[in-house]
């Protein structure tokens, strides 16, 4: 945990002196990549981040919708990689309570949880497996304890996070507009720091996480308390409702030297603080441990003398340490003093703000050639490979897993986990749809348009239940940002980004950048993870059971796109091959025409095609109503293709939708009048899933076999061998 | 119809229970904060679930022994209605107000699914408006759900018909699939699966007529008491 020698002259510099032993550990933490972003941030602004729903107020750690009635709604994404490969129950339930406080710090109550996992190949890697194991169970029991449900996520396995995980959590709140923290403080103020101890876990965690991953540092690991994080929340928000609070910030990577300089450089002060105040776990703690110690269930509190003694009387009611550690002054300088003698005292400016870095790009090797398509040989039977994708841990049912959190409690969650996308009804008789979304495979083919695609299908999901897409959370995860390969992926996913979103007007309200993933092994494929946020001002689509008799349309063309498919990867072993690209116009026109014939009420149900391609999609809607379909290849809007493509291309923008046969004229003719791309692909019955070509079947699977090898595939996976 | 929702330092189904009492069912709940006394002239009490104490120790176990449960205890031999709820359950049985234990699911892990009851005693304030054997269904969200007792016990549950509700099939392994008892008054009642979260059609995938009559047998019970 140190500065480069070039920060160290700099710092020397900018302080005109040199630094103290606690100055040099604050600004160490508080200048670490996890916490200043000093390689993304310049090319971070690109992004857009307003937008008629976005409520912008100085010091928010999440992003702010208003989503009308004077409620506003409050996301944030983060990850805790670094961690979680290490220790993965701890890595990843502090990586769920990390996420929570930026949302409390708001002033709004955490109210839904998604998280998004990957590890290495599980059906070989017994490392693989336990961190996958232990990840979700530290999921499960973080978010449960605390009475949050968490609503979805995605999980994925792929090689190059062998010996790695990926612990991505995306938080939401919701509260009254007028309760959010209207972040300020006056000369005097009083700065407190309430939650638990302060401890020797996660000393330097931060730094831990701005380098590749060589050695387990077990000491960098937090160590989880749900109890005390569910303490917090209720305290806070009761608080809250007292109007006690003048400015809050959690503390997270860099403990509280980040909170502190961070909050100062905010709010334009200066805070003043002994660290003889903190309450720490263990009494003889060095006071640099104490500045970089990143225990957590901790939130930093600005308050003033006249309301102290409430704020302290309901900490005592939930029993929770609170400390003055502390107080505000105008020199903007964040001087920490031990004894009554000064430890630090130095510039908020210079702490908060680390100089930002231009590192050079440049396109990597590996892309020159990775696009050529290869044709893989025809078959004239694909179910024994069909049944082998449903039993793939990446398309085999995630139900082992959401079947571990409690994704009722609340009573909000009215689409559960299982389906495109989860819905949470609102206090104010609206709807919000969420699903983050993320594809290394095709993001290692082609950064730029894999980036798109996470996006696009993250909307695709939300658009199926009904829901207009408001906002974006982004989460770049990429390899060391010093290899200028790498930060040319990292650019390009970015400007990919970037593009879409001003083309849909979808505002990136929050988002997280975590470089250095990765191992001697070798860094991470490209791993942007997008969150979408919908709303839904009437009613979400009622999901029906399909029965047989029902009919199936599709949405959109199938395109010559197997590059980073599954059926490349899983079946056949290549990583190459043309990534699916977005069509703007299509993709809009198509997200608005489903979310009209979702509005007609005339529909059972949406649901996109994405992992495994049409095939598995259609096999989907079959296993989940245990009800058999056919369809003709020959019908499949888009170009003609051989059988594999048509099957199992991840082409973008596609949607089946099911309803009863008397409403096919009206479905049709208001498709035609959005002038998509579609057709009326199959009729549901019978007892198996049957595909088939000039009308000679090339895949005819049983429902039920498939079901049960889809349902239990991964669980076994986990549980044996 | 004062309704006392008994809440501990990590109760989290506390707001939903309340909820549910008062905006679906027209009751008056007030949150009763463990630490103080329980309210004069409440016409029931919930306790509802979440991990009291960050399940510490052993679920409910520390709750149990909370100043509150005292009272809880006193107004249980007067005859007023009383019901736990998940963790709510598990502080009845640890506080004695109910037989029985409360372990590990079978499974090992936290399950939260859809499960379908049959009413096994309609003649609880809770069960009222049932008719027996009919089917109700609800989720569960445990870890520790598995109802246990030994034989002996159990053949003494079903003597006095103290089983209020059974899974329709194994769920975690409880014995005699055991969702939900009662104490010999009937007045006590304790079940893992959550009323709260079926009692609503937005909220129910399936049909939350069945959850609902557990409310309305307690509105049917104050009524008559009244």
């Amino acid at each position: 945990m140190s500065l480069e020698p070039r920060e160290l002259e700099e710092l020397k510099l900018k302080i005109g002196r040199d630094p103290t032993s606690t100055e040099l550990q604050i600004v160490a933490a508080e200048w670490s990549e996890h916490c200043s972003y000093k390689s993304s941030k310049k090319h971070l602004k690109i992004l857009p981040m307003d937008g008629p729903l976005v409520i912008n107020e100085k010091g928010y750690d999440s992003g702010v919708l208003d989503v009308g009635d004077g409620y506003v709604v409050t996301a944030h994404i983060e990850s805790h990689n670094h961690p979680s490969a290490v220790e993965p129950y701890g890595g990843a339930a502090t990586g769920v309570g990390g996420v929570i406080r930026d949302i409390l710090s708001a002033g709004t109550r955490p109210i839904a949880l998604l998280d998004g996992l990957r590890f290495g190949d599980i059906e070989k890697d017994q490392h693989a497996k336990w961190l996958f194991k232990n990840a979700v169970k530290g999921v499960a029991d973080y978010g449960n304890c605390l009475g949050i449900p968490t609503i979805g996520g995605e999980v994925e396995f792929d090689e190059c996070y062998a010996d790695y995980a990926m612990v991505d959590v995306a938080a939401i709140g919701f509260g009254k507009k007028e309760n959010l923290i209207k972040n300020h403080a006056k000369k005097g103020d009083l700065v407190v720091l309430m939650g638990g101890a302060t401890g020797r876990d996660g000393i330097g965690g931060s730094q831990f996480a701005s380098d590749s991953l060589e050695s387990e540092n077990r000491s960098a690991v937090q160590i989880p308390d749900p109890f005390i994080e569910k303490l917090i929340i209720e305290a806070i928000l009761e608080a809250r409702n007292e109007k006690l609070i003048h400015a809050m910030k959690d503390l997270g990577g860099g403990g509280l030297s980040c909170a502190v300089s961070e909050t100062a450089d905010a709010l334009d002060i200066g805070i003043e603080m002994d660290v003889d105040n903190v309450h720490t776990r263990e009494p003889d703690m060095h006071s640099d441990e104490i500045m970089v110690s990143e225990s957590q269930e901790r939130m930093l509190i600005i308050t003033d003398s006249a309301k102290l003694v409430k704020f302290q009387d309901i900490c005592n009611k939930f029993r929770i340490e609170c400390s003055v550690i502390g107080h505000v002054t105008l020199d903007n300088k964040m001087h920490v003093k031990k004894d009554g003698k000064t430890i630090a005292n130095i510039s908020t400016d210079v702490v908060a703000n680390a100089t930002l870095l231009d590192l050079p790009s440049k396109k990597p090797k590996y892309l020159e050639n990775i696009e050529d398509k290869k044709s893989f040989p025809s078959l004239s039977d694909y179910s024994e490979i069909m049944l082998k994708l449903l039993a793939s841990p990446n398309i085999a049912s995630k139900i082992w897993v959401y079947g571990q959190y409690d994704h009722e409690v609340g009573i909000r969650t009215v689409v559960k986990p299982g389906y495109d996308a989860s819905v949470l009804r609102l206090d104010n008789g609206k709807f919000l749809s969420i699903k983050i979304d993320g594809n290394p495979k095709q993001c290692y083919i082609n950064p730029r348009e894999g980036a798109i695609g996470c996006f696009e299908e993250a909307c695709r999901n939300v658009v199926c239940t009904g829901a207009k897409p408001i906002g974006m959370l982004d989460h770049l995860q990429f390899g060391n940002p010093k290899d200028p390969e790498i930060f040319w992926t990292f650019l390009e996913s970015l400007k990919g980004l970037t593009d879409f979103a001003k083309d849909f007007e979808i505002p990136c309200i929050g988002g997280k950048v975590s470089l250095y993933n990765e191992t001697p092994k070798g860094s991470i494929k490209p791993t942007p993870v997008i969150g979408v946020i919908g709303l839904i001002d009437k009613k979400p689509l009622r999901i029906q059971k399909i029965n047989s008799g029902d009919c199936l349309i599709m949405i959109g063309n199938t395109k010559d796109e197997l590059g980073g498919s599954e059926y490349s990867e899983y079946i056949h072993k290549f990583i190459g091959g043309k990534c699916p690209t977005v069509d703007f116009s299509e993709s809009k026109k198509n997200m608005n025409a489903v979310l009209e014939l979702i509005e007609t009420e005339l529909i059972k149900s949406a649901h996109d095609c994405s992992k495994g391609g049409l095939a598995v999609a259609v096999s989907e809607l079959c296993m989940v109503n245990l009800v058999g379909c056919t369809v003709p290849l020959d019908d499949i809007p888009g170009e003609k293709l051989d059988a594999d493509k048509i099957l199992f291309s991840e082409s973008h923008s596609r949607y089946l939708v099911t309803f009863e046969k008397k409403n096919l004229q009206n479905l049709e003719g208001l498709l035609k009048k959005h002038n998509v791309s579609f057709k009326t692909i199959g009729e549901f019955g019978g007892e198996s899933i049957q595909f088939t070509a000039n009308s000679k079947p090339v895949i005819d699977l049983s429902v039920d076999k498939a079901q049960k090898t889809w349902l239990n595939s991964l669980k076994e996976m986990v549980m044996h061998a | 119809m004062n309704v006392g929702v008994v809440v501990f330092p990590g109760s989290n189904c506390d707001r939903d229970m309340f909820h549910v009492l008062s905006d679906v069912f027209h009751m008056t709940p007030q949150y009763c904060w463990h630490d103080k006394p329980l309210p004069e002239n409440l016409d029931a009490v919930v306790l509802p679930g979440g991990f009291s104490y960050g399940d510490r120790l052993r679920a409910g176990v520390i709750a149990a022994h909370s100043p509150i449960i005292q009272d809880v205890k006193k107004i249980a031999e007067k005859g007023i209605p009383i019901l736990g709820v998940c963790n709510g359950f598990q502080i009845l049985v640890e506080s004695g107000l109910l037989p029985g234990v409360l372990l590990k699911n079978d499974s090992l892990n936290f399950m939260c699914e859809w499960t379908n009851l049959t009413v096994e005693n309609n003649k609880t304030p809770f069960t009222n408006k049932f008719e027996l054997n009919e089917k109700i269904p609800i989720p569960i969200a445990n870890g520790d759900g598995r109802y246990f007792v030994d034989d002996e016990t159990l053949k003494e549950l079903e003597r006095k018909n103290q089983i209020v509700f059974k899974y329709d099939q194994v769920v975690n392994g409880s014995s005699n699939q055991i969702a939900g008892v009662c104490n010999e008054d009937g007045n006590v009642v304790g079940m893992m699966p959550h009323p709260e979260r079926a009692a609503e059609s937005e909220i129910n995938p399936h049909d939350n007529k069945p959850s609902s009559l557990i409310f309305e047998s307690l509105l049917k019970k104050i009524g008559a008491n009244n």
